[in-house]
């Protein structure tokens, strides 16, 4: 077919100008939008950028491309789409950094693997301190990192400015530079580019991409799953995997199982743009705010959940207030900065604040969930273990620590306690 | 700001409760004959419903334990309810 031709014509300088000098007036959309078969050797539910990873490595390490993703919206329209981008392994224990160095490393070779620019940034992330206690709290999960075989650095008071010079250093600070945590290989990417990257990718390798197909139900025979109930009609398949992250409840539920999950909105915002002025994430521990500045000028801003479990993708003032605030304490010169939106997604969040990766109490539905507020940096790595799971049945040795048993066992990777950032 | 109604206090800024738990949730007894299992399903697993749900509260300010009735999308609150035995 000529469409398929076009679809998987690889992107490239030569195309863009052969494009820019005839109105560009040749492109083809970047995945196919077929109608769901009546059987599939595996079905992925929700169409964010895990579930989509999960299909692309299903084709590409595995060899099994007749995959459906469903998406009861569109691409990247919860969580994938509502991020704020940052990419990081700067956590505590083994078992955190293995998983979240796993989804980085394969970030930084993402755009060439997938032949789409996910604009991968890696200007590094520093989080402050701002006592001396909080200085040794830092210096131990420094060692904890380099002793994991990720890359880390102690930052002294001068380090930070040297790496933010309009931080707040006057004696009236409410929260004192005393140094921080630097992880240079951390940094953002495009959102969007991260969906739309692996759904092209996949889509090139045969997977069907459904979009605006709700799952309503799963099929059980003989106490296994077997498919899926949907807004298009039955989908039988060998393996389901779960990818929704806020809404994972929700569909446990109809497969007549509980999860230890609370979903939550989690809200950031964005400045209009302004002239280049930062060139690093920032978290402060003292005020839980996080920023960057985007490739446009804009201050994306971020904090903590809000404290009221919640469906609801708005947000609610108070967090937004605190967050606000919190940027006003760290940069004063940010005070005079116009924000343009506001948004929130709904996060699913676990005790132990690690994700949730393996077989769900029914037969033939795998979970991938519990991302809580760090779902997007560990796209690539979430998409490649729920694909292991998915064709062998078997965990990799990097989900096995994040089975839905450790809840039972009391084998917790509690990062909400160990890696000091806000959750 | 959205206002949540302490049976003990009144009507109140939401910044001054706490979610605690889902409503309907019995500690499981005794300890020596509660399995992992039970026990883990107690402390950690929810229905974590999307839409109307029941949950217990705390008026963090005046220490008062209650139930809500609200909806997870929409944040309605249809009631707060004393938990003191006796009351209304």
């Amino acid at each position: 077919m000529i469409d398929e031709v076009c679809l998987t014509r690889r992107y490239s300088a030569f195309g863009l100008l052969r494009e820019g000098l005839r109105g560009h007036s040749g492109w083809q959309p970047a995945w196919r939008s077929p109608q769901p078969k009546k059987r599939y050797d595996a079905v992925v539910i929700g169409g964010g950028g895990q579930g989509l990873a999960t299909a692309y490595y299903l084709a590409k390490n595995h060899g099994i491309a007749n995959v459906a993703v469903l998406e009861k919206s569109w691409l990247g329209g919860g969580n994938t789409g509502r991020n704020t981008s940052t990419i990081r392994s700067n956590y505590f224990y083994p078992e955190s950094v293995a998983l979240y160095d796993f989804a980085l490393k394969l970030y930084e070779g993402l755009s060439r693997e997938l032949n789409y620019n996910v604009m991968l940034s890696q200007r590094g992330v520093v989080t402050v301190s701002h006592s001396d206690a909080e200085m040794e709290m830092a210096a131990r999960l420094v060692n904890a990192m380099q002793i994991n075989g990720t890359d880390a650095e102690l930052l002294d008071r001068n380090g930070v400015l040297e790496k933010a010079p309009l931080l707040n250093t006057t004696d009236q600070a409410r929260y004192p530079i005393f140094g921080g945590t630097w992880q240079g290989r951390a940094g953002v990417a495009r959102h969007d580019a991260v969906a739309w990257g692996y759904a092209r990718a996949a889509d090139a390798r045969g997977v069907d991409i459904i979009q605006n197909c709700e799952v309503t139900g799963f099929l059980v025979e003989d106490g296994r799953c077997v498919g899926v109930e949907t807004s298009l009609g039955e989908i039988r398949c060998d393996a389901v995997g779960l990818a929704v992250a806020g809404h994972s409840g929700v569909l446990a539920a109809k497969a007549g199982f509980q999860l230890p999950i609370r979903s939550y909105s989690l809200q950031a915002m964005v400045s209009e743009p302004v002239k280049p002025c930062l060139d690093t994430v920032l978290l402060y521990l003292g005020t839980g705010t996080y920023l960057f500045q985007s490739d446009k000028g804009e201050i994306v801003l971020g904090g903590g959940l809000d404290r009221v479990p919640s469906y609801a993708q708005r947000g609610n003032p108070p967090m937004q207030s605190q967050v606000i605030s919190g940027m006003l304490e760290m940069f004063p010169a940010f005070g005079q900065l116009r924000m343009l939106r506001q948004w929130a997604g709904v996060v699913d969040v676990v005790p132990d604040s690690s994700p949730i990766i393996g077989p769900s109490p029914l037969p033939g539905l795998y979970l991938n969930c519990g991302w809580g507020t760090g779902g997007f940096k560990s796209i690539p790595a979430g998409g490649w273990l729920l694909a292991n799971l998915l064709a062998t049945g078997e965990h990799h040795d990097i989900s096995r620590p994040f089975d839905l048993e450790r809840f039972a066992t009391g084998r917790l990777v509690d990062e909400a306690a160990g890696s000091g950032i806000a959750h | 700001m959205q206002l949540f109604t302490c049976p003990f206090c009144g009507e109140r800024d939401e910044t001054e409760f706490a979610f605690e738990a889902e409503a309907g949730k019995t500690r499981p007894e005794p300890a020596a004959n509660v399995s992992a299992d039970a026990w883990a399903r107690f402390l950690h697993f929810a229905d974590n419903p999307r839409g109307a749900t029941r949950e217990i509260w705390l008026h963090s300010t005046c220490g008062e334990f209650f139930m809500m009735e609200r909806d997870t999308v929409s944040h309605a609150v249809m009631a707060s309810i004393s938990l003191r035995g006796g009351n209304e």
